[in-house]
C-alpha cells in the first residue's frame, strides 16, 4: 500500500514537472502579454515614464474621437475579414472535398500546390506580389494590361487607394489554404464509407445532399478546427496592407487595419497604453467572431471538451 | 447497395473524375504561377527579368543573381551567410525544443495525475484563437524586462509554446490506452522512461505536424529580428528578405530579391514534402469536438 501511494504521488509530481517548460513558455509569451496588454490599456504609457492609470480613457478616446479608427480602420478590417475569411474558408472546404474525389498520387501533388502559398506567406509573399503588382510598366500584370491595351497607363496596384484593399483580399485568399485545409482534406478522406452507403439507402440522391448529410456532419471536428484557423489566419494577415504598400499609414488609409493601427501608435508614436487598448479590442473581436462561428456550426459553448476518438 | 456510387477517395481513375480535374488543374496552375515565376526569376539574367512577354522558365540559366546577392551583402556589415546560419540555428532549436516541450506537456495533460489538467486543457484550446501579432508590444516589454533584448534566445523563446501543437499532440496521446501506461508503471518504468520509450514512438504523425508548424513559424519569423534584436549579426533571413523587398527594387534588385526568396522558400517546400503524409495522418483524427 505504502509503495503504491508513493508511486501515485510521484506520478503527480512528474505531471507538474512535465508541464512546466510548456507552461513557462505559455505564461511568458502568451498569457502574460495578454495580461500586460489589458493592464496597459487602462494607462497612459509612453514606454519611458511609469504607466499612469487613466481608467477607461483610452477606450473612450478610441470609440469617440479616433476618427481614423472609426472611419478607416474598423470598416477596412470588417470588409477584409468578411471577404477574405469566409471566401478562404469556403474555398478550403470545397477544394478539400474536390481533392478527395480523385486518386491518391494526383491528389498529393495538387494539394501540395494548393497548400504551398500558405507557407510562402510573409516575406516571400511580399516579394512575389511586389513583382506581380509593381506599379510601373515592368510589373507583370501591368505589362500584360498595357500590351493588350486594357489600360493606357500603368496601374498603381499597391499605392492607389482604389486597388490596395482588393489586392490584399486576393493575396490573403490565395494563401489561406493552410493547416485548416489539410485538416479538412484528411477529414473528408477519413469518413467511413459505410456511412455513405447507409445514406444512399436512406434516400440521399445527389452529391450536394451527400455533403450536407454525411460529409459535413462527419467532419465537424475538422470543420471547427479549420474555422478557428481561418479566423486566426485572417486576423493575423491584418498587417498585409502595410507590407504590400511599404508604408504605414497605407495610402489614404485604404488598407489600414487594426494591426497597423496598433503598430502606428505603439511603434511609431510610442503611445503604448493606447496601442494596448486597441490590442484588447482586437482580441475581444477575435474571441467574439470565433464564438459566433462555433454557434453557427452548432456548438454550444467555448471552451469545448476535447475528444480524441472521432469514430462513432 | 451499389458501392460504385461512393466516389470519395477512389482507388482507380474513372472518367467521372475528369470534371474535378477540369477545374483543379487550371486553379493549381493559377495558384502556383506567382511562386514559380519568382523562383525561376532567381535564375534569370537581368535582360530576361523584364522582357516582354515574360518567359517563366529562363532561357539562359544563370547564377549571377546569387553571386550578386552574396557580394551586395558583403559590402554591408553582415554577410548573407550569417543570416542563413542564424535562421538554420534558430529553426532547429525552435523545432526541437517546441516538440520536446509539447510532447511532455501533452503527456501530462492526457495521462498525468494533476487535478487542474482539465482546466489547463481548456485554457490551451481557448488559446488556439491567440493571435500573437496582437500583443507584439507587450511581448517586447516582457523581452526587455527579462533581459532577453538583443540576445539570440529572443529569436527562439517566444515560439516555444504552440497551442495548436499541444492541442494536436494531446489528442493523439489520449488514444494511447491507459492500460499500456499502467503496465509500464507496474513494471517499474519511470515517467520519463514511459514518455521516451512508449509515447514518443507512437506519436510520429503529430510530432511531424508540430515540427512542420514550428519550422514554418521559425523560418519565416520577422517579429524577433524587427523588434527584439538590435544586433544585425543575430537577425535572420526572413528579416533580411523583408528589408530587401521593402527597399526600392530596381531591375538588379528584383534579381537579388528573387534569389533571396528562392533561398527562403525552397527549404519550406522540401520539409513539407518530406512530412506531408504524416501530417495528413494527424489531421485525419484531429479536430475540435
Amino acid at each position: 500500500m505504502e509503495t503504491k501511494r508513493n508511486k501515485i504521488s510521484g506520478a503527480k509530481v512528474w505531471s507538474y514537472i512535465f508541464l512546466s517548460p510548456y507552461a513557462l513558455g505559455f505564461i511568458t509569451f502568451i498569457a502574460l502579454p495578454v495580461t500586460v496588454a489589458i493592464f496597459f490599456s487602462f494607462t497612459d504609457f509612453n514606454t519611458i515614464n511609469v504607466p499612469k492609470f487613466i481608467g477607461l480613457k483610452n477606450y473612450i478616446t478610441l470609440f469617440t474621437s479616433d476618427t481614423i479608427f472609426m472611419q478607416y480602420v474598423v470598416p477596412n478590417t470588417v470588409k477584409f475579414s468578411l471577404l477574405a475569411g469566409p471566401i478562404g474558408y469556403a474555398l478550403s472546404f470545397f477544394l478539400a472535398w474536390s481533392l478527395a474525389q480523385i486518386t491518391k498520387t494526383p491528389r498529393t501533388v495538387l494539394s501540395l500546390i494548393i497548400y504551398s502559398p500558405s507557407f510562402a506567406a510573409g516575406a516571400t509573399m511580399n516579394v512575389i506580389f511586389k513583382v506581380l503588382f509593381s506599379g510601373d510598366s515592368n510589373g507583370l500584370i501591368n505589362a500584360y494590361l498595357l500590351r493588350f491595351n486594357l489600360v493606357s497607363a500603368p496601374v498603381q496596384w499597391l499605392l492607389s487607394p482604389n486597388h490596395l484593399m482588393n489586392v490584399m483580399i486576393m493575396v490573403t485568399v490565395w494563401s489561406s489554404m493552410g493547416v485548416g485545409f489539410l485538416a479538412m482534406l484528411a477529414g473528408v478522406l477519413g469518413v467511413d464509407r459505410e456511412l455513405y452507403e447507409a445514406a444512399y439507402i436512406d434516400g440521399v440522391k445527389s452529391r450536394a445532399q451527400e455533403i450536407l448529410h454525411v460529409t459535413a456532419p462527419s467532419i465537424k471536428p475538422q470543420l471547427l478546427f479549420g474555422a478557428v484557423m481561418a479566423v486566426v489566419g485572417t486576423f493575423s494577415a491584418g498587417s498585409i496592407g502595410v507590407q504590400l504598400s511599404g508604408a504605414n499609414p497605407t495610402p489614404e488609409y485604404s488598407g489600414q487595419m487594426v494591426l497597423n493601427h496598433i503598430e502606428d501608435y505603439g511603434l511609431i508614436r510610442y503611445e503604448m497604453g493606447y496601442a494596448a487598448a486597441v490590442s484588447v479590442v482586437l482580441m475581444m473581436a477575435i474571441w467574439l467572431v470565433s464564438k459566433i462561428i462555433f454557434k453557427l456550426l452548432g456548438e454550444k459553448k467555448i471552451p469545448l471538451k476535447l475528444k480524441a476518438e472521432l469514430k462513432k | 447497395m451499389n458501392v460504385a456510387n461512393i466516389k470519395i477517395n477512389p482507388k482507380k481513375f474513372h472518367a467521372s473524375q475528369l470534371k474535378f480535374y477540369a477545374f483543379l488543374i487550371p486553379l493549381c496552375v493559377v495558384m502556383s504561377l506567382p511562386v514559380i515565376y519568382v523562383l525561376f526569376s532567381a535564375f534569370k539574367p537581368s535582360d530576361e527579368l523584364f522582357k516582354f512577354p515574360p518567359a517563366i522558365i529562363p532561357q539562359n540559366f544563370t547564377l549571377e543573381n546569387f553571386q550578386r546577392l552574396a557580394s551586395t551583402v558583403k559590402e554591408a556589415s553582415v554577410p548573407i551567410t550569417r543570416y542563413v546560419f542564424n535562421t538554420v540555428i534558430v529553426t532547429l532549436a525552435t523545432v526541437i525544443i517546441s516538440v520536446l516541450v509539447s510532447v511532455f506537456a501533452g503527456y501530462s495533460l492526457s495521462k498525468g495525475k494533476s487535478k487542474i489538467k482539465t482546466v489547463l486543457n481548456e485554457i490551451n484550446t481557448l488559446s488556439l484563437m491567440f493571435v500573437s501579432v496582437a500583443v507584439t508590444l507587450p511581448r517586447y516589454v516582457i523581452i526587455v524586462r527579462l533581459g532577453l533584448y538583443d540576445s539570440f534566445l529572443a529569436n527562439v523563446l517566444p515560439l516555444i509554446a504552440v497551442p495548436v501543437g499541444l492541442f494536436l499532440l494531446k489528442q493523439f496521446i489520449d488514444q494511447i490506452p491507459d492500460a499500456l501506461i499502467e503496465a509500464a508503471r507496474i513494471d517499474g518504468a519511470g515517467e520519463v522512461r514511459i514518455v521516451v520509450k512508449i509515447v514518443f514512438p507512437l506519436l510520429t504523425p503529430p510530432i511531424a505536424t508540430v515540427a512542420l508548424l514550428s519550422f514554418q513559424s521559425a523560418w519565416g519569423n520577422v517579429e524577433a529580428s524587427n523588434l527584439f534584436i538590435d544586433d544585425e549579426s543575430k537577425k535572420t533571413l526572413a528579416y533580411f528578405l523583408n528589408t530587401l523587398s521593402s527597399s526600392n527594387m530596381g531591375i538588379a534588385g528584383t534579381g537579388i530579391v528573387s534569389a533571396t526568396a528562392f533561398i527562403s522558400f525552397v527549404p519550406n517546400l522540401i520539409v513539407f514534402i518530406i512530412l506531408q503524409s504524416k501530417v495528413m495522418d494527424t489531421m485525419a483524427t484531429s479536430g475540435i469536438k
